[in-house]
């Protein structure tokens, strides 16, 4: 198998798996009973609150454990809004955003919020001008993907940051770092965010876990309500296994800044190699993340072209896995043909797919081009 | 207080000649839907048919819900089934018959004493009954020319029995009263609608899809199951027949004008689906076609596939509809989410720009004359995979 599909999930880390084990099996006390058994879980997700925290250069009591990316969007989101509600009713944010925050987004447009999304420009990235002129003193809320999901377009987290300032405006800025988090080296600080949201099962953990980073002082609403847990943004009995997970797999992995310089090298010698392919158009911008690589075939269609792939046991993926079946928001935004929309493919690496993987590919794509129909335009 | 479900004769659809055969086809299809619900009594007499549990965790609620789909019943009543006492009878109707009647104004009791041997006399039955009722639920007035529902309290051989109201049934005729056809699927709205309107007229079906990977993938296979199944509720059991359809579709692609692609794909469909469908028994193939509803299911393009099967008849039972009138049969049988869904399927890759609407049989035959498709046919049928669908899914 030659799994190439690392954007929608990765498999699981031996650590990650062990450290999950581990918790399910000894320890799988309450992390609230007051006993050693609990205090042992709960010295679990205490360990992991620390290593995540380390890795983006947060301090343990900013980082709340969440059930996944979705949840922790929808958590800044809905729990900014509903603290600084009578601060403005303006939200900014961009058309190419994650459905997690689109949807919740289109929630608060019925709620009666002003939204306003900001189209990117060819290279998927939000222009600064727009930034500009959106942001004001009526905004509460400025939320920009780190790493577009699709494309991997790199926003600019810092620059909003910057506006948001400058303007003076009350709105706290959340980022989705769903796709970044544990590719790019993310310090909070320095892209100066005030919330900001990652997933467990895109870096080699489990699903099930995600988390969102909240700033010392900034005050949001909980969404879910209960037992109080995780300092009251976020009650229910705190999933220790995969908490345990969460931190075993950022232990592993490598340093951000020398892993990104390997991946850089990887990224542009795939893509030579797939360049050999004629039919083959790239979509993904020139500085995108390398670990997102969109294509489009030309002239076959993408249904037809990943059930192909998939025959030869190579596993890709059309677009976000998450949008089934509807033609890409996104490649429509940075201004693609429909038929190039239609023909397109999101190929998306781990640390550890090898160069010999993207030959195979390569040459599996040489092979069904040559075998399968072509779609008339 | 033990449940029970009655099917009157007057509301089995089937009447005169062949009644009987029907009632014990029937029988078979109520034992055969409610089989792994638990052990059940089923009784035919007093023109009635009886379907009474005998184990307590008897799941009653989906025993109606199945029940409502066996065609071949009009309409049918839950009814509360008591001991053959007045006081009984008192204590337990009000209760029982509240749900109904919280929803209406008025109201009538209707009593029927056939076993004589009961003290009382219907009108005083009745009397007692509705004044239980009354008292009850002191909000109600008695109706007994234009009542909102009628309860009904029956002394038969075996027991008392109170119901209010009958549930409507599936209607139609008992699924292999008719015997038995083949549905052409694709994962569409129409078929599994064409095919739950045969199943209804009393045909056991049998189902071909045509796959062609990899231009439709596993998930494309998996909707036609699924469609299956909600249609298997009512039809029972559907044998599939999933049938490689790739070569074909290529060499089609390959050698054929691109105008008569879809034509030509459907007439290959059409002999295929035809030699299957003699070879397991069916009596007729059944399409979803609708006139003129697109460019291949137009009068002129309907001929020319029509023509190719030579032995069955081709039932075609929304040739007359409109898709709004499908979409409403679609969702009543719970289809219409499944086949809504966006998954390419055996046409959208090969469909011709510009496809033929008016072709005659002549320049059809004469698109298909360039290759020997007899060979691929062959080929086809020969390494076609067969599977069964139930309403819980592919049995193994």
């Amino acid at each position: 198998m030659i799994y190439l599909d690392n954007s929608a999930t990765t498999k699981p880390c031996k650590t990650a798996v062990e450290a999950i084990n581990n918790a399910l099996c000894e320890n799988w006390g309450n992390p609230s009973s007051t006993y050693s058994h609990g205090i042992s879980a709960l010295e679990i997700i205490e360990d992991s609150r620390k290593t995540v925290a380390n890795f983006i250069g947060a301090k343990p009591d900013e980082i709340f454990f969440t059930g996944s990316g979705t949840e922790a969007n929808n958590l800044a989101i809905f729990g900014c809004v509903n603290a600084l509600k009578k601060k403005g009713k303006k939200i900014v944010s961009t058309a190419i955003e994650h459905p997690s925050v689109l949807e919740a987004l289109k929630k608060l447009k019925d709620d009666g919020y002003e939204i306003v999304l900001l189209s990117p420009n060819e290279n998927g990235q939000i222009k600064e001008e727009d930034l500009r002129k959106e942001i004001d003193g009526n905004t509460i809320l400025v939320s920009i993907m780190l790493v577009n999901n699709e494309i991997g377009s790199v926003e600019p987290i810092e620059m909003a940051s910057k506006i948001i300032k400058e303007k003076n405006s009350p709105a706290l800025l959340h980022c989705d770092a769903v796709q970044g988090f544990g590719k790019l080296p993310i310090k909070v600080s320095n892209l100066g965010v005030d919330l900001m949201s990652a997933s467990g099962h895109k870096i080699h953990a489990s699903k099930g876990i995600g988390f969102l980073y909240k700033k010392s002082g900034i005050n949001i609403h909980p969404v879910i309500y209960g037992g109080g847990q995780e300092k009251g943004l976020r009650s229910g009995t705190e999933a220790a296994p995969l908490i345990a997970g969460l931190g075993a797999a950022v232990k592993a992995l490598p340093d951000p800044n020398k892993q990104l310089t390997l991946q850089q090298e990887f990224y542009l010698k795939a893509k030579e190699i797939l360049s050999e392919v004629k039919a083959i158009k790239f979509n993904s911008p020139d500085n995108a993340l390398p670990y997102i690589l969109n294509i489009s075939i030309d002239g076959y269609k993408s249904e037809p072209m990943l059930n192909a792939l998939a025959l030869e046991n190579i596993y890709v993926s059309k677009g976000s896995a998450c949008a089934k079946g509807h033609r890409s928001y996104v490649l429509s935004e940075i201004g693609l043909s429909n038929d190039r929309i239609d023909s397109a493919i999101r190929i998306s690496f781990s640390r550890e797919n090898t160069l010999e993987e993207i030959e195979t590919l390569k040459n599996a794509i040489l092979k069904i081009t040559e075998k399968m129909r072509r779609f008339k335009k | 207080m033990k449940e029970i479900i009655l099917i009157k004769n007057g509301e089995l659809v089937l009447k005169g000649l062949n009644r009987s055969t029907f009632e014990s086809m029937l029988i078979k299809t109520i034992r055969r839907r409610l089989k792994d619900l638990g052990k059940i009594s089923i009784k035919n007499a007093q023109s009635t048919i009886y379907i009474e549990p005998v184990e307590d965790e008897f799941d009653f609620e989906e025993a109606i819900d199945r029940v409502s789909k066996i065609f071949g019943i009009a309409a049918f009543s839950r009814c509360a089934a008591l001991n053959k006492d007045m006081d009984e009878i008192l204590s337990v109707v009000a209760d029982y018959v509240k749900p109904a009647l919280s929803k209406v104004k008025t109201f009538k009791v209707i009593a029927k004493r056939s076993d004589k041997s009961f003290p009382f006399t219907s009108p005083e039955i009745s009397a007692q009954v509705g004044g239980a009722i009354l008292s009850a639920m002191p909000y109600l007035k008695v109706d007994v020319k234009n009542p909102d529902i009628v309860v009904s309290v029956e002394i038969r051989d075996y027991a008392a029995y109170i119901h209010a109201g009958q549930i409507h049934g599936a209607g139609g005729l008992p699924v292999g009263s008719s015997g038995k056809a083949t549905i052409l699927i694709s994962g569409g709205i129409d078929s599994p609608v064409a095919a739950y309107l045969m199943a209804k007229r009393g045909l056991t079906l049998n189902a071909v899809h045509f796959a062609s990977p990899p231009y439709t993938g596993p998930l494309a296979e998996k909707k036609v199951k699924t469609l299956l199944e909600k249609v298997a509720a009512y039809s029972g059991d559907i044998r599939l027949a999933l049938v490689p359809f790739t070569e074909i579709q290529e060499a089609i692609a390959e050698n054929c004008k691109e105008e008569y692609f879809t034509l030509i794909m459907r007439r290959m469909m059409m002999r295929i689906s035809e030699k299957l469908a003699v070879a397991s028994g069916s009596k007729a193939l059944i399409t979803g076609e609708s006139l003129g509803q697109v460019a291949s299911q137009t009068l002129p393009a309907i001929g020319v596939t029509d023509i190719v099967t030579k032995e069955l008849p081709v039932l075609r039972p929304l040739i007359g509809m409109d898709k709004e009138d499908i979409i409403i049969i679609s969702r009543k049988i719970d289809a219409f989410e499944t086949s809504i869904l966006p998954y390419e399927d055996c046409c959208t890759v090969f469909t011709p720009k510009h496809p033929r609407t008016r072709p005659t049989i002549e320049d059809c035959q004469e698109a298909e004359s360039v290759f020997d498709f007899e060979p691929l046919i062959e080929k086809a049928i020969n390494e076609t995979l067969y599977t069964r669908i139930t309403r819980d899914g592919e049995a193994v």
